[in-house]
């Protein structure tokens, strides 16, 4: 079974969202999302400013075996992104819930986090899979 | 129901993924494709392909029959455990699979065919041996394991040594074996074959010591692979996959295989001659080439094509680990040059990308 941490919020479409306060949350995707895709080798990134609303497609994560689409799980201005990623994609699988993060977003209306899945609802998620 | 191959437990005590590959329950990685991919271009990798079909064709009539099923012309071979790599085609020349058939005497050869078109493959030799006095048996009773790397061949010397009581003449018989050979020393069938590029053997081991032989190569340090790093070996490789960079309803011709069709002797009537010497004549069969994109992005199977003289089809795309890049195989209208630049479609964009010889890689080099 696939690693998710509790203090997190998740996408059934496997966002993880990190809460950092002042409204900004730190988005990337799952132990299990990554474990799906294989060996990331390219991330695709949003710009530093775009307005990206909840549901948008604004990254793409390509590993070898395919390339996905990852949404904003919130609606919000992209306020930076993982430049590291660049060169060490790989960080999406050694370290999906640390290192591996694509972007921050600084909500528009931070009550949208409540419309998020919590561990539990994410772990039922992929089980009915 | 899904068919495990005898190498099935040692697959999942080595943290396998495994998925389902045509029926068969496959490990596609043990962890990282991409590392697997590297151990077998920098040191040794082993796969486990026994799924494969085994094949031995052997009576009077065998040579004759072979002649007459595959475009090589087996009477080529002449020593024996010589192979030959070749294709079997329908009447419409079409190719019904790829093989490798192994010589050991006019009146016995041995086939290796892919797995997934097993059926229709003895299905097609059957129909075509009724006027052949041959016997035509698959061999279940083995496994296959290919260990490719430039450290292969001594990791595999190593075991016969220690392990496996074989003579100083099998021992150096193996040794000085050339490129695409198969020789049996006591167990084991060892061929100089493969689908990386790499140096290496496919080893054909009965079932009972499959997992045996498996976890002594594990021992002395072959790291094991699955389907996703042998994919993308082989396309660095620049090696067709079935299914993919050709079928039923594609010409070898326009799969990169003609350098596999025998046409001396002409009286040599092979199934689909007709047909391909129509297609030579007019030349104007699509092509297999390949294509480079530097930038970011991976070619993906199917994609679009876009040339001055028409459009083709990316049939097999990917990273290439090696190189750090995308590489894909293509068939293009046959106008299209080495060295031409087209585009692809992809995702949300057009990019433009470098037609190249169908060949990337070879012995960790960038071709």
């Amino acid at each position: 079974m696939s690693n998710i941490p509790s203090e997190l919020k998740y996408a059934s479409s496997h966002e993880w969202v990190r809460n950092e306060g002042d409204g900004i949350v730190t988005v990337g995707i799952t132990d299990h999302a990554q474990d799906l895709l294989g060996d990331m080798v390219f991330v695709e990134l949003p710009d530093v400013g775009d307005e990206v609303s909840t549901g948008d497609d604004i990254c793409v994560a390509e590993s070898v075996k395919a390339a996905s689409d990852i949404y904003a799980p919130v609606t919000g201005e992209v306020v930076a992104v993982n430049e590291e990623l660049e060169d060490s994609p790989e960080l999406v699988n050694s370290d999906a819930f640390s290192d591996g993060w694509l972007f921050k977003i600084k909500m528009e209306d931070a009550s949208e986090l409540a419309n998020l899945l919590d561990a539990d609802g994410y772990k039922n998620s992929i089980e009915d899979e | 129901m899904t068919n495990k191959t005898i190498l099935h437990a040692k697959h999942l005590a080595s943290g396998a993924k495994m998925v389902d590959f045509h029926g068969w329950e496959m490990p596609i990685n043990y962890g990282s494709q991409i590392e697997e991919h590297n151990a077998v271009r920098q040191h040794a990798g082993m796969f486990d392909v026994s799924h494969m079909t085994i094949v031995d064709v052997q009576g009077s009539d065998a040579k004759a029959f072979l002649r007459r099923l595959v475009i090589n012309d087996v009477a080529k071979l002449t020593v024996a455990g010589k192979a030959l790599y070749t294709g079997m085609l329908n009447e419409e020349g079409g190719v019904i699979d790829d093989l490798i058939i192994y010589f050991f005497s006019d009146t016995n050869y041995r086939l290796v065919v892919n797995s997934a078109t097993r059926e229709k493959d003895l299905a097609w030799m059957n129909k075509q041996a009724a006027d052949f006095d041959v016997i035509i048996s698959e061999r279940p009773e083995f496994g296959m394991i290919a260990v490719q790397g430039p450290e292969a061949k001594a990791k595999v010397a190593q075991l016969l040594i220690t392990e496996q009581a074989i003579t100083v003449e099998e021992k150096m018989a193996v040794e000085n074996m050339k490129p695409f050979f198969g020789v049996q020393v006591g167990d084991l069938f060892i061929a100089t074959t493969g689908y990386t590029g790499e140096d290496g053997y496919e080893i054909i081991v009965p079932n009972n010591a499959a997992a045996d032989f498996w976890q002594k190569l594990l021992d002395v340090g072959v790291a094991p692979c699955g389907l996703g790093a042998r994919d993308t070996l082989r396309l660095e490789a620049g090696m067709n996959l079935y299914g993919l960079d050709m079928d039923e309803t594609i010409s070898p011709i326009a799969a990169n295989m003609a350098w596999t069709i025998s046409w001396e002797p002409t009286d040599r009537n092979f199934i689909g001659r007709k047909v391909l010497a129509a297609q030579a004549a007019a030349g104007d069969q699509a092509k297999l080439v390949g294509l480079v994109l530097t930038e970011k992005g991976v070619l993906r199977s199917h994609q679009v094509v876009i040339t001055e003289f028409g459009t083709g089809e990316i049939t097999s795309g990917s990273f290439s680990p090696t190189l750090g890049h995308s590489i894909a195989l293509a068939r293009v209208p046959r106008n299209v040059k080495i060295g031409d630049t087209v585009e692809v479609e992809m995702r949300k964009k057009q990019v433009k990308v470098l037609v190249t010889k169908p060949c990337f890689v070879r012995n960790g080099k960038k071709v």
